[in-house]
């Protein structure tokens, strides 16, 4: 779980270009959205996108992402749970 | 057109270089766009994190708008902005394409069709230093003095704005070009055609 924690941090630092953030910056129980690493609508619809392409999960519904992407430690659950690749 | 306005300031980013009113601020040759334009916004202060969240052509234009806003803008300010190019937003809209071309690999990104449109840089610029005022993006052959001139005029001259962001702001592939010039109702260089494609051409 560790790893795919890591694998995340990494993956959203760069897919969504957060350029002045690193790994280390990002704690497992930091909000993603909001005062914590302050992502926008936009970037949440890019997380979908990348669950979907690196993890064959599709959300039907994009309000699931709301509890999904609460932080990375709920996402590395929800990943590890429902993952198809 | 007889004109009572000024072009107050103008900047330029083009050759890798950034100038302001015709005098170099930043230089970095022989690099290509990415890693240009980040260490001009780096090296200009401009402290803006979603900069980097921006397509090519709103990373130009936001720089060029940003050289000259940041420290001319005052609260009361109601800037109106029109701009224009010749590629629209054809950069972005190649990156997109690419991303729904196979059907297996079916993945467009929510973060590059956002900027499938030229005017989007102007909703970036809008954003940082707040202007709730008159907007539009223009598309031509080449850079039109004449129709930017009488457009900021008629914006000037029936009070829908105190001053007018104008210019040009084209990014195709490696090929790009800003500039930018602030009209207000004080400054040293009168508003005409001439002086406008005279300072285009610097």
């Amino acid at each position: 779980m560790s790893e795919l924690k890591q694998e995340l941090k990494e993956k959203i630092i760069e897919q969504l270009n957060l350029e002045d953030v690193s790994v280390d910056d990002i704690a497992d129980d930091d909000s993603l959205f909001g005062d914590g690493l302050g992502l926008d609508s936009i970037d949440a619809l890019e997380l979908i996108v990348m669950l979907d392409k690196d993890y064959g999960i599709k959300l039907s519904d994009p309000k699931e992402g709301r509890k999904i992407f609460e932080s990375i430690e709920v996402m590395a659950s929800y990943i590890a749970e429902h993952r198809a690749k | 057109m007889n004109s009572k306005n000024y072009i107050q300031a103008f900047s330029h980013i083009k050759n890798n270089t950034v100038s302001l009113n015709g005098n170099p601020i930043y230089n970095l040759p022989e690099q290509n766009f990415s890693v240009f334009i980040k260490a001009a916004y780096k090296h200009l202060e401009t402290k803006y994190s979603k900069f980097f969240k921006m397509d090519n052509l709103s990373k130009l234009a936001f720089l060029a708008a940003d050289i000259l806003l940041k420290d001319s803008k005052s609260e009361e300010d109601d800037i109106a902005i029109i701009l224009s190019n010749r590629a629209s937003s054809l950069d972005t809209d190649r990156k997109h394409q690419s991303s729904i071309s196979n059907a297996e690999q079916y993945y467009p990104s929510p973060a590059v069709f956002v900027y499938t449109l030229p005017n989007i840089c102007i909703g970036e610029i809008s954003i940082k230093h707040g202007l709730f005022s008159e907007n539009s993006f223009f598309i031509f052959d080449r850079f039109n003095a004449d129709y930017l001139l009488d457009y900021a005029e008629n914006l000037l001259q029936t009070n829908k704005a105190k001053k007018v962001l104008c210019g040009w702001v084209d990014f195709d592939e490696e090929n790009y070009e800003a500039f930018l010039y602030l009209v207000d109702k004080q400054g040293d260089t009168i508003h005409t055609k001439e002086e406008i494609t005279r300072l285009y051409t610097l």
